[in-house]
């Protein structure tokens, strides 16, 4: 795991949005468009439908009790209506598209883009601006996955990273964590490969967890629990999101190559990618979208 | 391809008609033969030795061989002593006899020798041991001078720099007979070695800032030493790759354990420090007859050089060996870890509260 080191945004939230953390808005479907039947991903992109169901998750975020650090708590989190997301990661001939329409900043020199390859060196930034891009030229409403959102998509894929906490003895989680980032199957080659290469999970995405991690919206958020579990206060670091694949990670931002080295004394994800979901037009995504640019506006 | 295998071997040859042959002569000694082991570790040896002086049989074969330096997959025309960059420590006593074969296989495109910063004359053996592809030499050389030295290739004029900086360098340590003791008498004695072999490289690019790969070293050749004369690394790695000595190649100890870490530096400048830890005893220019610095936090490694500094593991965890140019150690790859284990010390750290908001200013 990267050191969170900006600390930009402290958002302090109340009690009132936890709910907002454990599901993403239930909105109702009005197409039940399902995926394309070609695999190659494209422009318009390939969907795949989720139908409702639960996934057990572990809370992204530190958690503390009594100020002690705590293991984040596994909940199950339901989801009411279907998930649209892509298929497959947002590839670079389409990341290309959307530089020459000037929606994206270029890749950083020295990235080569492979048309049939995952688009990787991406921060987040960059991919929210090819979110707001696809849904202007589009007219569908793109976002980034909550990491909720990912874990439901992931199914199998998805790896509780729980790891026990000794009150005595913070080395051993450290330990652990490293062992577990050290011991991760893609091996040494980092290269992006062409899609499909790791294979299709049993929702019908393809390469989850390959060696391109992928942003999600979920904000590095610390969260202060009572003695029966209940959130006391969180602190939201938006300047830090979640990144999901063999090992979910929290990094800065506008990193777009998650290197380490120094003090970061971790396994960084191979590359940053990513994949949208589509929402699902309705008067409650309208002004979900509404609330959430207000929300954007009152940060910065 | 040929032309250019033909002039390095004539510049080889024109070394070799300026060196004299060293005259053989039987020591009535006991011999060792030394099965040398790949860097990070570092082969069976004692610290504090009764055996009298001995002649040390060391073999190193030179490989020429392309490598991956990076996780990007820039790739590396490599010249190496026994196909790791660094070469292997070889570890004597003060008073013994190195004896090194030098193998330089007809798979090899160039001529090749060593010069060893712990040996006495003939620029360090370098003169007595060009040997061409298909060739080999042996040498001996007495270990007057204790400490941590570098060897390296010096094959003549340009190839110099070059050779170096492709990977032909490596570590001699020469202990005293008695071991290494903290410069008042006390004995020091380490539960593990580790040797850590740092390496600037400069790899060419193209016109669009990729890193370019050649066919073969020469080919490389005109292109690396242009990157190498502005005397800006690409890469700045520990034993050979960045990565090398992270994840599943971290390097391990448990609390309590004394660590010596030898680190040589064939060409340039640098600067290790462990986060985290320190430099329990620490011979910053290498040699032991010199008594070690104390309680270092960071120590100077000159180029051209080898030190060693000896700690003892306190705390378990994740340490980050670096340079502490932390532009070096994190973009140009100069980072190893150490995994300990062992029982968490509270009284040298605890976090007492952990981060939460900031309480309210009080007002009364």
């Amino acid at each position: 795991m990267l050191i969170a080191f900006k600390l930009k945004l402290a958002l302090k939230l109340t009690l009132a949005c936890v709910a907002g953390l454990t599901g993403p808005l239930a909105v109702a479907p009005l197409f039940n468009g399902a995926a394309a039947p070609d695999q190659i991903p494209g422009h318009p992109p390939a969907l795949v439908e989720l139908q409702p169901g639960t996934v057990s998750y572990r809370v992204a975020g530190d958690f503390t009790r009594s100020n002690r650090q705590i293991e984040a708590p596994l909940t199950s989190v339901r989801f009411t209506r279907p998930l649209s997301i892509m298929k497959h990661q947002v590839s670079a001939a389409d990341y290309q598209r959307c530089v020459d329409a000037a929606g994206c900043r270029a890749l950083s020199p020295g990235v080569k883009p492979v048309a049939d390859r995952p688009a990787v060196q991406i921060s987040w930034h960059d991919a929210d601006a090819y979110a707001a891009w696809l849904s202007r030229t589009t007219g569908e409403q793109y976002r980034l996955p909550t990491d909720e959102e990912w874990a439901y998509a992931a199914g199998s894929h998805y790896k509780d990273d729980s790891l026990p906490v000794d009150d005595n003895d913070p080395s051993k989680r450290w330990l652990a964590r490293y062992e577990r980032e050290s011991n991760r199957e893609s091996g040494t080659d980092i290269e992006p490969q062409p899609s499909g290469h790791f294979g299709v999970n049993e929702n019908g995405l393809y390469d989850m967890s390959g060696n391109v991690w992928e942003w999600t919206s979920t904000c590095f958020v610390r969260s202060k629990l009572d003695e029966n579990g209940r959130t006391i206060s969180k602190n939201s670091n938006c300047g830090v999101r979640v990144a999901e694949g063999q090992h979910r990670t929290y990094i800065t931002d506008f990193i777009r190559d998650a290197r380490a080295g120094g003090c970061a004394a971790g396994v960084p994800p191979d590359n940053l990618g990513f994949r949208l979901v589509r929402e699902h037009r309705s008067w409650v995504s309208e002004l979900a979208s509404g609330l959430s640019k207000a929300l954007s506006i009152a940060r910065s | 391809m040929l032309t250019r295998r033909a002039a390095m071997f004539s510049a080889a040859a024109a070394v070799l008609m300026l060196a004299t042959p060293a005259l053989s002569q039987d020591l009535k000694l006991p011999r060792q033969k030394v099965e040398l082991v790949a860097p990070p570790f570092v082969h069976a040896h004692e610290q504090a030795t009764r055996q009298g002086p001995k002649i040390m049989e060391f073999t190193l074969r030179i490989e020429e061989k392309k490598v991956v330096i990076d996780d990007k997959g820039t790739t590396f025309h490599a010249m190496t002593f026994n196909g790791s960059m660094p070469g292997p420590l070889m570890v004597v006593h003060e008073g013994d006899y190195v004896e090194l074969t030098l193998v330089n296989p007809d798979t090899n495109s160039m001529a090749h020798n060593i010069d060893f910063h712990s040996a006495t004359g003939a620029l360090g053996g370098g003169e007595l041991t060009m040997v061409n592809p298909g060739e080999q030499v042996v040498l001996r050389w007495k270990a007057t001078r204790t400490g941590a030295f570098v060897y390296h290739c010096a094959p003549g004029g340009p190839m110099i720099p070059w050779h170096v900086v492709s990977g032909m360098n490596g570590a001699v340590m020469v202990l005293p007979r008695d071991g290494l003791n903290d410069g008042k008498g006390k004995a020091l004695k380490y539960d593990k070695v580790y040797y850590i072999g740092e390496q600037d490289m400069y790899v060419p690019r193209d016109e669009k800032g990729n890193f370019k790969s050649y066919e073969s070293a020469g080919e490389s050749y005109n292109d690396t030493v242009e990157v190498m004369r502005k005397l800006t690394p690409t890469h700045v790695v520990f034993n050979g790759k960045a990565g090398a000595l992270t994840g599943k190649n971290a390097l391990t100890a448990n609390v309590g354990e004394n660590v010596l870490i030898v680190h040589s530096q064939a060409n340039r400048d640098s600067r290790p420090h462990l986060i985290g830890g320190h430099g329990d005893y620490v011979w910053e220019t290498g040699k032991f007859s010199n008594a070690p610095e104390t309680g270092l936090e960071t120590w100077f490694i000159r180029g051209g050089s080898a030190g060693a500094a000896m700690y003892k593991f306190l705390q378990p965890g994740i340490y980050a060996y670096v340079t502490h140019n932390l532009i070096e150690a994190v973009e140009l790859g100069a980072t190893a870890h150490f995994k300990v284990e062992g029982k968490w010390n509270d009284d040298l750290m605890t976090q007492v509260k952990a981060p939460a908001e900031i309480p309210a200013p009080k007002t009364n």
